[in-house]
């Protein structure tokens, strides 16, 4: 008792010096992440303060602060000049109609996938699920150009005239900027993994009722697999929003084009950079505001992506 | 049902088996019924590309064209190497491409994922600030940096105030020199938010006793890291490597919006050039050997990768 009546009182001033580093090392990581956090969110603040301002202005506060602060000549005529040259509200239907039909159409046909290789017992799964596993390591990019050729030869059905006619190419449609996309061989396997966490005896139950396969996945395991659906939606509605090289090349009707396309064509047309940084904060800040609703769904969905290497 | 017992007991197992039969039946074609729309989109736009690639890469095919395509050998490949010095040096830059970013955003996602991996307040606020870059599109990061970039935009005016007005602006997308770091510091920028996400979910795995435990033997924050973190970051380490890799492989996005692949060629890249040659100049057969190229090294690269960070095990 003697002996550690002693010690005890320096323990404590090694406690209050513990405390004070403990205190200024947690200043320092504040210090550190907010300048990451500077670094990562200035590009974006410059992008919608200068899209509020004329041109000549945006050169001149370059070389100051005010690059960064809606101060001085502060209107929305960058926006409205945006609308006054290109179809602006055009391209966004274009974009919102081939992103909800390619996460949509694409979340029932993976999600049927799936459920066929977790759940059903049939000859050639294993050899399926392997096959479409290995789809998995063909980048997008080694097949887009000769997938030109090939959807330019694809059969298709036009209307002429009132009159339903079989015709070749699918270049210049919505459906070639959607349906080449549904299909994913990684939704497939992230509902796959989802749906085997599911108890069977669900299924034999529902069997013995009589209910059919179908029914099963549409009655029980679907409305069990939430978040399987919200994170593959989440993974896919990004690439379908973004998409780029894909609808460049097989896109060339201005009515049908994405945003992203015809924001490229408004920057190659165009050096007024106020009017682009209207037509870039245009496109962007619906993105951001349904990330920042969603953002816990979108950084577990991503965090699940990485879960299986 | 009492008058013959004995047949009863003996259909009994014959009947259950057809009855076994059936279900089965039943359940194979089900199978094949729910993974058929699926299995047909890939056939048609995965599978059936992969081959049309494999076999126009040995023909002349032109994008459009009255005469069919004429079987031309290896003619396409020996021209990729031996009579294209653009396509050698879009290999190079794609090449150099990649083994800056690879590394460079790796480590860096992985010292933000760190510094977020902890009970603080406003830590949630930092990961949704350092991911917002993500969610921006690259065309608009593209065009937002080109902006930023030119010769008095706001990088040169930013360093120039640093230094103290000693700086020469430099025209960072017009040099040759300057023109490939600029766009992979973009490229950075834009992605590294992406694989934080997922070193912080390895990191999350790695159980909080394990740490206790360190601490309890004196390891300092260094030691935790090389011993409990890294030993539990292997799985994420291989994933992250790989996807980067992939991705780094296929720039094209940034090249197409910056700078088409100037100044002199300095900022082609593989998949540049395949788009310039199989789509603008409708060289599809030669643009399907140069995707076939780029296909095999892809795969060449990303097994070695696999092997390195196996063999470590």
């Amino acid at each position: 008792m003697t002996a550690t009546a002693t010690p005890f009182a320096p323990r404590v001033r090694k406690d209050a010096s513990e405390r004070r580093r403990r205190r200024v090392g947690k200043i320092l990581m504040y210090v550190v992440m907010s300048g990451f956090g500077i670094l990562f969110l200035f590009p974006l603040v410059f992008m919608f303060v200068s899209s509020l301002k004329p041109d000549a202005q945006i050169l001149r506060d370059v070389n100051s602060p005010a690059a960064f602060l809606p101060v001085g000549d502060i209107s929305l005529d960058n926006y409205f000049g945006v609308f006054a040259r290109v179809p602006v509200a055009q391209f966004m239907f274009n974009s919102v109609l081939v992103t909800v039909l390619t996460v949509g159409l694409g979340l029932i046909v993976n999600s049927m996938a799936g459920f066929a290789l977790s759940r059903l017992r049939w000859k050639g799964r294993l050899v399926v699920m392997a096959l479409i596993i290995a789809t998995l390591i063909v980048p997008f990019e080694t097949i887009a150009v000769p997938m030109v050729y090939w959807v330019s030869q694809l059969p298709t059905l036009v209307m002429e005239g009132g009159v339903l006619k079989y015709d070749f190419g699918w270049l210049n449609t919505y459906q070639v900027q959607i349906v080449p996309f549904i299909a994913n061989a990684f939704s497939i396997f992230l509902f796959a993994q989802y749906f085997s966490t599911i108890p069977s005896s669900l299924d034999e139950a529902a069997r013995i009722d009589g209910a059919s396969w179908f029914t099963i996945y549409r009655r029980i395991v679907v409305p069990l697999s939430g978040p399987a659906f919200a994170t593959v939606a989440i993974l896919t509605f990004l690439p379908a929003w973004n998409q780029y090289l894909w609808p460049l090349m097989v896109v060339q009707k201005e009515g049908l084009r994405p945003v992203m396309v015809g924001m490229q064509y408004f920057f190659q047309l165009n050096t007024a950079w106020g009017e682009v940084m209207a037509y870039t904060s245009l496109i962007t800040l619906p993105v951001l505001i349904v990330f920042l609703v969603f953002q816990r769904a979108f950084v577990s969905s991503i965090a699940a992506s990485g879960v299986k290497g | 049902m009492t008058v013959t017992p004995a047949t009863a007991v003996a259909d009994k197992p014959r009947r259950a088996l057809s009855r076994f039969r059936t279900i089965r039946g039943r359940e194979t074609w089900a199978g094949l019924a729910m993974i058929a729309p699926a299995g047909i989109l890939l056939i048609l736009f995965l599978v059936i590309p992969v081959l049309l690639a494999f076999g126009l890469s040995f023909t002349n095919a032109r994008l459009i064209s009255p005469n069919p395509p004429r079987f031309v050998g290896l003619d396409n490949f020996a021209r990729a190497f031996g009579a294209d010095p653009m396509f050698l040096q879009s290999a190079w830059n794609t090449f150099l491409f990649a083994l800056v970013v690879v590394p460079v955003q790796a480590g860096l996602g992985l010292l933000l994922a760190v510094l977020v991996n902890r009970r603080m307040r406003g830590v949630t606020a930092f990961r949704v600030i350092f991911f917002i870059p993500v969610v921006t599109s690259i065309v608009v990061v593209s065009i937002l940096w080109k902006f930023m970039y030119q010769k008095d935009g706001l990088i040169n005016s930013f360093i120039d105030t640093l230094t103290f007005g000693a700086w020469q602006s430099v025209d960072w997308l017009n040099n040759p020199a300057t023109a490939l770091p600029a766009i992979i510091v973009l490229s950075i920028w834009q992605a590294v938010g992406f694989h934080m996400i997922i070193w912080l979910s390895g990191l999350q795995t790695i159980p909080e006793e394990l740490y206790e435990a360190a601490r309890m033997d004196g390891a300092s924050p260094w030691r935790q890291f090389t011993n409990v973190t890294w030993p539990g970051l292997r799985p994420t380490m291989v994933f992250v490597l790989v996807t980067i890799t992939i991705a780094a492989l296929g720039l094209f996005v940034q090249v197409d919006v910056m700078t088409q692949g100037g100044p002199t060629g300095s900022t082609s890249t593989i998949v540049y050039h395949a788009v310039r040659k199989g789509y603008q100049q409708q060289e599809i057969g030669y643009a399907a050997a140069i995707s076939l190229i780029f296909f095999v090294a892809v795969l060449i690269i990303a097994l070695i990768q696999r092997r390195l960070t196996r063999d470590k095990d």
